[in-house]
């Protein structure tokens, strides 16, 4: 570790893994809702997991990229951290507001929330991934609101990379897309275009700038490629990130009350949107084919191949499979749409704070060389364990997809099966998709196992 | 015998994300043709009477523009690469000076453009209007978007070459700006004959 401060990072990680189980814990209760419907219930509904497993989501990826991205600030910049100190206290703030916020779905119902915290006086619940009460989404906005001063103020200060400066750009990305959250309109159809403007906007624009900032950080600490050859790179993902991410909202458009030409727009902008993931494909190895360093922690270069990998595969490909607006007709917000979701969100986003976690927390544990090789062992194990479960998963929810499009969406009026009557059809997929998900639960636990592998000290 | 030695010449020319760069535009705008030519099909009689209303004089305007401009850029990239005999300054103020013509032509184009964007906008009509109009609205202002971001980079390069800043050893960059406009001017005649002329 070069600098003292990188070491505010150490709880953001810890936090963001715990939340991480919490997360797949929900999944699974839910997936057991999916085989009996009233599992639990009425203790904890459906409609309550499903909104504690997008939240928990987006929250620990949230303390994930927090994470990394004051680990990774201080190296780029050459200096400490702006405000190590502010860092802890938002990282409280953060902890305390996103726990009672979800013990708050947990606990009490919805309306009662929405009562409770005053959401008559600015109404913003109620959206998917937005659920959080009005007073949550003030405290996330002064929680980010922070985190960017500290991170600007530091890179400021010091050295500029590219890699720090589009790091910059997409959390300024993340914070302002995030305002569309308190807007809230009357008319439906523009309801939608805002939510979009946060969700699209975040996971296809404004992250994936994110994603390509770190990821390009690990690849030139363990590679010791030139930065020029990096930044080049960097530079051209980021330009088809952003144009093929910004027109590929449209592919939200269809259906939904938005004039024909979005079926056009969004076709043709999100049929360019697996171009950047691929590249991200082709960075990664083309830079581990010219490394000229060999880092004993291997794990952390697996994990960076594996999200670039993962990543394309989940956004790329599992989301060019419906993204065509004639497709769209029919598998609209199906089990497909799920099975994207999962192996996207999985491979861009978690791996990437995996890569971030597995290549920063044995530096700030005091291993500069990386976890010893018993301990690389269990991460590899746990790796392969979360991959194949997660691609399990996703073919699981690919096969209740397409079988759902067949049985309810393709038959006339007439002949199609109702939604319930489908769900029931398909059991058995689902008890697969729950062993998929208990396999990326025992990965998650092997992961860390891997912390706790005692390290033998070597004899100077 | 004399045997001439010649320097075998970098391929392709320019920085090779350029390269991958014009093949996402062609993959990008071929999907366009083909969803054009596959709606055409469709609707041969609405594609032809919609067309009537497109300038066709204004688009083969464009089309000497762009090609010439292009032209223009050619001479500064040999001007600059042909400079072994020649003062490197000179061969960098005589690109510059071509450069700043093709930037002007560019600029001709963009106000070409925004004129017959006018005229149309005038008859009424929209992205909605009917499909013919929504290929040629969106096929077009992509294309203006990619000939602005063409002359900006072309501005660039210029800018360079006034601070001679390429030789005949170093004309990466002039030569990636100049593949990057000769793919807008190539995106323009395909475009050009298949939504002004093929009937």
């Amino acid at each position: 570790m070069k600098y003292s401060s990188q070491m505010v990072a150490k709880p953001y990680f810890i936090f963001a893994l715990v939340l991480l189980a919490g997360e797949i814990l929900f999944g699974l209760t839910m997936s057991i809702q999916y085989i009996y419907g009233d599992f639990l219930f009425p203790a904890i509904p459906f409609n309550v997991l499903r909104m504690v497993h997008v939240n928990l989501l987006i929250v620990l990826l949230l303390f994930g990229f927090m994470g990394a991205t004051y680990y990774l600030i201080p190296e780029e910049a050459e200096r400490e951290l702006w405000s190590p100190l502010l860092a802890k206290i938002t990282f409280w703030i953060f902890l305390v507001a996103g726990v009672a916020t979800i013990l708050g779905y947990l606990l009490v119902p919805y309306a009662e929330l929405a009562q409770l915290t005053m959401n008559e006086l600015w109404p913003t619940m109620g959206r998917e991934f937005l659920e959080q009460p009005t007073i949550t989404k003030v405290g996330i906005v002064v929680v980010v609101l922070s985190y960017l001063l500290n991170v600007t103020m530091t890179v400021i200060k010091g050295r500029k990379t590219t890699i720090s400066i589009i790091l910059l750009t997409g959390l300024f990305g993340l914070a302002f897309f995030f305002l569309f959250a308190f807007y809230v309109p009357d008319n439906l159809v523009m309801d939608k275009f805002f939510w979009w403007f946060v969700v699209h906007l975040w996971v296809e624009a404004t992250w994936e700038l994110i994603l390509g900032a770190l990821l390009a950080f690990v690849l030139v600490r363990l590679t010791g490629v030139d930065r020029e050859h990096i930044d080049k790179w960097l530079y051209l993902i980021i330009a088809m990130t952003l144009i093929a991410g910004l027109a590929g909202t449209g592919h939200h458009f269809f259906f939904i009350g938005a004039p024909g030409y979005w079926l056009w727009i969004g076709s043709i902008a999100s049929a360019a949107e697996p171009i950047p993931f691929f590249l991200m494909i082709l960075f990664a190895y083309n830079m581990i084919k010219n490394r000229r360093i060999q880092d004993d922690n291997k794990m952390a270069l697996i994990w960076a191949k594996g999200t670039a990998v993962v990543g394309f595969l989940g956004a790329g490909v599992w989301g060019f499979m419906h993204t065509l607006a004639p497709v769209n007709y029919y598998t609209h917000g199906t089990q497909l749409t799920a099975a994207h979701g999962h192996l996207s969100f999985f491979g861009a986003y978690v791996m990437i704070v995996f890569t971030m976690v597995s290549y920063a927390m044995p530096i700030l544990r005091g291993r500069p060389h990386g976890n010893n090789a018993k301990a690389q062992k269990v991460e590899l194990a746990s790796f392969w364990l979360m991959v194949i479960g997660m691609i399990g998963l996703t073919l699981a929810l690919t096969v209740a997809g397409v079988m759902q499009i067949e049985m309810q969406r393709i038959p006339d009026a007439a002949n199609a099966m109702t939604f319930m009557d489908t769900q029931a059809t398909l059991t058995a997929v689902y008890v697969v998709r729950s062993l998929f998900g208990v396999m990326v639960f025992a990965g998650l636990l092997t992961y860390f196992a891997s912390f706790f592998v005692k390290h033998e000290k070597v004899a100077a | 015998m004399n045997k001439t030695l010649s320097i075998k010449e970098p391929y392709p020319p320019g920085d090779f994300a350029i390269w991958i760069v014009v093949y996402i535009e062609l993959l990008t705008f071929g999907l366009m043709f083909i969803g054009y030519a596959f709606s055409r099909r469709a609707d041969i009689a609405l594609f032809n009477t919609s067309q009537l209303a497109l300038n066709q004089l204004s688009g083969f305007i464009d089309t000497l523009i762009l090609v010439t401009s292009s032209y223009f850029v050619v001479n500064a990239v040999n001007a600059v690469k042909n400079a072994r005999t020649q003062k490197i300054q000179a061969a960098n103020n005589l690109a510059s000076k071509w450069l700043l013509a093709a930037i002007l032509f560019g600029v001709l184009f963009l106000i070409n453009k925004l004129l017959e964007f006018s005229a149309i906008f005038e008859q009424g009509i929209t992205l909605s209007t009917n499909t013919f109009f929504m290929f040629y609205l969106l096929l077009t202002m992509f294309h203006f978007m990619h000939v602005s971001l063409g002359t900006v980079i072309l501005f660039n390069i210029r800018r360079r070459s006034k601070q001679d800043g390429y030789s005949a050893q170093d004309s990466r960059g002039i030569e990636t700006g100049a593949t990057y406009w000769h793919l807008v001017d190539l995106l323009w005649i395909v475009l050009f004959v298949l939504i002004y002329i093929i009937r």
